[in-house]
């Protein structure tokens, strides 16, 4: 069935996604935020960086990360600089490229979900004197609350489903950078079909159910809160 | 009104004109002489089969379409069907399967015997005996990834014979191919690499390297088939393993047997 180098490869997957999705929620929401509620002329610039993984290829991605990342990049020399190691070829370097590549799947729902929030609500919070971060967790987060389980679904999914960039930056490292969707790539270029039809069923199964969530989660919440 | 869909009409055939010369122009041939000559190349041998294939369009006018993978992958695609007329992999193994398989045209012939190099562009990072392996004064050393191509399972083989495999097997950054590998190493996100010889010698790369011993590891012999009929492919490796295409093979850092077919 699964061999130790393809468990190995799931539990660098689920480690990359999950990390990936809490990054891209801490850093997503306040950007959300601002490109809900702001009216600076150059908010459709950052609306155009923040959507550009969608239409890149991801060999734009990888190429440039590898770059940047290498001990002569900006941010490989800045790292090597402070003793640590070249973020290339590490599990660190991938959470970076994952980041990146997911964040208009996490960013844009949350940012349809606070555009279309009632400022009344927010307004009449704030009549209440409640300070700004309260109101942002005990209004805006239950309010938003399918936006936030479709970005975080999203993000954790399409992180998960992540290929060509982690074939660039990723050095094939097994237990590290060895990702499900580089392990399955490998199976088939050496005809080993059995491990690959499992690790591609499996992968099949589980994009589905994320997906069913993120449907099931939007009716359910639609029809309670029509 | 009618006009108007007499336009429409007209812009409509205008479209499905269009459409049919770009289809044409995709898959009709011009004539049986100009159908290139599709060859799929392990890719440690890509930059001398470009030059093989200047040469031999320029005698014979015959194009080349150069298709460049590592050889499992080249192979993987052969079995479900690619239009390749000759396959250059890195070993004798896939190219013998593919006979044996009724895949090809012809028995598999060697065309050269490739070279393993440890490389770096950093000078004095590789000594001459390659004992910076066992000294370990580097975080990541690149190879072709062992079960796709032939000259990572010769840097395996060789880490294996110097009993480093084991202890040094977090620091390997697998290549998807040889090209992948050299690539890691020349743009210094890998301090070194196992490479193959003829790919320093197509860039004039300096550095520091050292040429594995051929007791490390077995020999990377390379062999070539024929895949279908097309009336070039036996003129092309005719051209490899007898004409000048010999020793332009040799100038890029292979070596080339005495050949008992020419």
């Amino acid at each position: 069935m699964l061999s130790g180098a393809d468990l190995a490869a799931l539990q660098v997957t689920l480690r990359l996604a999950l990390i990936t999705t809490l990054i891209l929620l801490l850093l997503g929401t306040p950007l959300a935020w601002w490109l809900a509620r702001s009216r600076a002329w150059f908010r459709p610039v950052v609306e155009a960086v923040v959507a550009l993984p969608l239409v890149l290829p991801p060999t734009v991605l990888g190429f440039y990360l590898l770059i940047l990342l290498g001990p002569e990049g900006a941010l490989g020399g800045l790292v090597t600089a402070l003793g640590g190691r070249p973020l290339a070829f590490t599990f660190s370097g991938l959470v970076i490229g994952s980041v990146l590549y997911s964040l208009p799947f996490v960013v844009q729902p949350l940012q349809t979900a606070f555009s279309t929030l009632d400022r009344r609500l927010l307004e009449a919070s704030a009549t209440l004197r409640a300070p700004p971060f309260d109101r942002f967790v005990s209004v805006v987060v239950p309010l938003s609350r399918s936006g936030f389980i479709t970005a975080a679904v999203l993000g954790f999914a399409h992180t998960v489903g992540e290929f060509g960039v982690v074939l660039m930056i990723g050095g094939n490292i097994p237990g590290e950078t060895q990702v499900l969707s580089i392990a399955i790539y490998d199976h088939v270029e050496a005809l080993e079909y059995t491990s690959a039809h499992w690790l591609a069923g499996g992968l099949l199964l589980l994009s589905f159910l994320l997906l069913l969530t993120v449907y099931l989660v939007n009716r359910r919440w639609s029809v309670a809160h029509p | 009104m009618f006009g108007h869909s007499g336009q429409a009409h007209g812009r409509r055939g205008l479209l499905a004109l269009l459409l049919l010369a770009l289809l044409e122009g995709g898959t009709a041939p011009a004539g049986a002489n100009e159908q290139p000559l599709r060859v799929a190349v392990a890719a440690n041998f890509l930059p001398v089969a470009e030059r093989l294939s200047t040469r031999f369009t320029r005698q014979t006018g015959t194009p080349l379409r150069l298709v460049s993978g590592s050889t499992g992958k080249l192979y993987a695609q052969i079995v479900h069907g690619a239009p390749f007329d000759l396959f250059l992999a890195a070993d004798e193994a896939r190219p013998r399967r593919l006979v044996e398989e009724g895949r090809a045209r012809g028995a598999p012939f060697l065309y050269a015997t490739g070279t393993l190099v440890l490389w770096s562009p950093r000078p004095g990072l590789v000594d001459q005996t390659g004992g910076v392996l066992a000294e370990g004064g580097f975080s990541r050393l690149a190879m072709a990834n062992p079960r796709l191509a032939p000259y990572g399972r010769a840097a395996r083989e060789t880490l294996q014979a110097l009993g480093l495999w084991s202890r040094l097997r977090s620091r390997i950054v697998r290549g998807e191919n040889i090209a992948q590998a050299f690539h890691f190493v020349v743009s210094g996100n890998a301090e070194l690499g196992f490479v193959a010889a003829s790919q320093l010698l197509s860039r004039g790369e300096e550095g520091s390297r050292w040429v594995v011993p051929e007791r490390l590891y077995s020999p990377i012999l390379q062999a070539g088939v024929v895949l279908t009929a097309h009336p070039a492919a036996g003129r092309f490796v005719h051209f490899i393993r007898c004409g000048e295409g010999r020793e332009i093979v040799r100038e890029g850092g292979y070596r080339v047997a005495a050949d008992p077919a020419c």
